[in-house]
């Protein structure tokens, strides 16, 4: 995973709450064996209408998505931040994420940014007036800027987001999760050696059970 | 969650989550690190597995535990002419992956065809894999379902499964702990579903994040195993990570002689440690949430996320019935989406299928109620009805019973085990404007195929919208043409 540390790009606006992961990428989407190449199954259903906001040109090298609250709801299908990702889309902001989207996001190297939700309506219309305008998300200090436009005299809005630490962490360093965890091998091994006998485990296979 | 002292006493009253979780810590996370937790079960399937194995094979590592470990075919699986080629080729090439990927690494496989062929959920139960007090892992949300014994399950995203395959352990946050007491007694009619459908109207879609549910209650102690699997397996369409409920007898007579469950010695050491994981008197959640099960009526979804429903007495409601403005947009987005006018009696919806199965509603509990519903009365002319059972165990008993008959006198499609139209990654799937009466867990946009509007439903809610082609309670049904048998 390659570390995150600031990235500036253009800001899309999603006014929809509860977007689901069957929203973001339809399960037909799913039955691909590699882990890229998702970028046409993003939002594959919405995107069919010609006014989504994604298939706006000034949105078509968006990077920054804001939606609005319980982004990722559903299934656990990490497939919707492959989609995202191989759309071109490096941060997600929200008022809210879903468990198990925001987790897998961290494995990938997606940042999920949770705005108040008055930031959230003061991003959206600041980037609702000037479509295409960009945005610096900077992980480290936990900001998020609608950049200005000194020529029009608008100044940059700022806000702050949450991003749990550990997290964080993980994403500036671009540290693997199952590198960190196999520093503890031993302690695995420890564990495993006091395991009660009583619990399940699949092999052998039982006769009954055997084709 | 709580912490040990170091002679392992608890140090305060315990909750069940809180006692499994302290038996599964590996390495106790400190300063905001996650704690290092061991996984007992890992349930593998063909849609989020390949990048993962890709992923071992990159860094040449093995699977830890294959003893841990068992995979099943279930999301792109037919259900119909099983014996012949899948027919979509990228359905086929994922499953041939699974089997590449199991027969490298040497994971246990059921594949289609095999009698233990299923979807992961009833089949890890079936097997008396799934048991109290341990930890259980899939990459599906609905994982949660094996919280039902006693267990803490909750689905997980692909980078996690392979996570779990090369190390039997996950880095995780402690979650936070919500009780849902569900007291009384349910009316005839009123079932599981209707309890979680109800409770996910009232926490909403989010509700439960960053929570583990442990349902208790008067209510869910009368419920059988498989009625506690529907609760459970709909936690996450509450946000929640897991749902949980306290084993007893009934889960212990459940597991007991499954081909997988404890035997002799194992087995009394397995009982008498599943005695003491029910929530200690005074343990503390971070949360609670009460529901009158004497008050619950039958439940229907009217909007397009699994806490838009209402009882199916009610009528469809109004955007302008909701005060918050996120859910008053969503009520009117979803309200197009399924087009459907307020004010409309729910009852007067027609609809054009019926679909019985999926990992909430497909075990033989559920094919029995539907078919004691469907038994000896006609079905809804045009209207289309398909049984799905969870698993090929399950289709067999269900013949065994002689329901596989009933089902067909009755004019519904008897299929083979998969998740089928749950959400139509096989050709199993709706076309667009058509609606659904289904006993499945997610009404989203498109989930039973593209403009497909789905209603949520339970088994004999399904069975009663089958017999009048609109939505019905059992107790809008006429009388019988033919005495039961």
């Amino acid at each position: 995973m390659d570390a995150f540390e600031t990235h500036t790009g253009v800001a899309a606006p999603l006014h929809r709450s509860a977007v689901d992961t069957d929203q973001i990428i339809p399960a037909v989407y799913l039955k691909r064996v590699t882990k890229s190449g998702f970028d046409d199954a993003l939002f594959a259903n919405w995107r069919q209408d010609p006014d989504f906001v994604l298939n706006r040109p000034e949105f078509a090298r968006a990077s920054v998505l804001v939606a609005g609250p319980d982004f990722g709801t559903g299934s656990s299908r990490e497939h919707a931040v492959w989609a995202l990702r191989d759309f071109g889309f490096r941060v997600v902001l929200s008022t809210k994420f879903a468990d198990i989207f925001r987790g897998n996001a961290g494995k990938q190297g997606l940042v999920t940014g949770v705005v108040s939700e008055a930031d959230l309506e003061s991003i959206w219309a600041a980037i609702d007036a000037r479509p295409g305008t960009t945005m610096t998300v900077d992980l480290r200090a936990r900001t998020a800027t609608v950049d200005g436009d000194a020529e029009r005299g608008i100044a940059p809005l700022q806000v702050s987001f949450d991003i749990d630490d550990y997290t964080r962490w993980r994403l500036l360093e671009g540290l693997d999760d199952i590198g960190l965890t196999l520093r503890n091998a031993d302690r695995i091994a420890d564990f495993e050696a006091r395991r009660e006998a009583w619990r399940p485990r699949t092999l052998p296979v039982p006769a009954e059970s055997t084709p | 969650m709580s912490t040990i002292d170091p002679d392992g006493i608890p140090a305060r009253p315990r909750t069940l989550a809180e006692k499994v979780w302290d038996d599964h810590l590996v390495v106790k996370g400190e300063d905001g690190q996650p704690d290092l937790i061991y996984i007992d079960l890992h349930l593998v399937h063909e849609v989020t597995s390949p990048q993962a194995f890709d992923g071992l094979r990159a860094e040449g590592r093995p699977v830890r535990r294959l003893d841990l470990t068992i995979a099943t075919e279930d999301h792109n699986t037919p259900t119909w002419d099983i014996d012949k080629p899948i027919a979509d080729l990228t359905s086929r090439t994922q499953i041939e992956t699974l089997r590449r990927n199991a027969a490298e690494f040497g994971v246990r496989l059921h594949s289609l065809g095999d009698k233990e062929q299923g979807i992961v959920h009833v089949v890890g139960p079936q097997l008396g894999l799934t048991m109290p007090g341990i930890t259980v892992v899939c990459g599906d949300s609905h994982t949660s379902t094996h919280g039902a014994f006693g267990a803490m399950a909750f689905g997980i995203g692909t980078s996690e499964v392979e996570h779990v395959l090369a190390t039997q352990t996950l880095p995780l946050k402690p979650f936070k702990t919500m009780a849902i007491s569900v007291e009384g007694e349910l009316k005839p009619g009123v079932t599981a579903k209707d309890i979680i459908l109800a409770v996910i109207a009232k926490i909403g879609t989010n509700g439960g994040q960053g929570y583990v549910l442990e349902f208790r209650g008067s209510a869910i102690r009368a419920l059988s195993m498989e009625g506690r699997m529907t609760i459970c397996n709909m936690s996450i369409e509450a946000g929640a990570r897991a749902g949980m409920v306290a084993p007893d007898e009934t889960t212990f007579a459940y597991v007991k002689g499954k081909p997988h469950a404890p035997r002799g010695q194992d087995w009394d050491d397995a009982v008498a440690y599943w005695r003491t994981l029910p929530s200690d008197e005074g343990a503390v959640y971070d949360a609670e949430v009460f529901l009158d099960a004497n008050a619950l009526e039958p439940f229907v979804t009217w909007g397009t996320n699994p806490g838009q429903g209402v009882s199916l007495s009610d009528v469809v409601p109004a955007p302008e019935d909701f005060a918050d403005p996120n859910e008053r947009a969503a009520a009117e987005r979803a309200l197009e989406y399924m087009d459907l006018v307020p004010g409309t009696r729910l009852k007067d919806v027609p609809v054009d299928a019926v679909f019985m199965g999926s990992c909430t509603n497909s075990r033989i509990e559920d094919l029995r109620a539907f078919a004691s519903l469907i038994e000896g009365r006609t079905k809804a002319e045009g209207v289309r009805v398909m049984v799905v059972p969870g698993s090929a165990r399950v289709r067999l008993e269900a013949e065994a019973e002689g329901l596989d008959k009933v089902f067909l006198d009755f004019g519904a499609e008897w299929r083979f085990a998969g998740c089928s139209m749950c959400l139509g990654m096989n050709p199993d799937q709706l076309a667009p404007g058509e609606r659904c009466a289904s006993t499945s867990n997610r009404n989203f946009e498109g989930r039973q195929g593209k403009g497909g509007r789905t209603h949520l439903v339970s088994p004999l809610v399904a069975a009663a919208t089958a017999v009048l082609g609109r939505l019905a309670s059992p107790s809008d049904l006429p009388a019988r043409e033919k005495v039961e048998a």
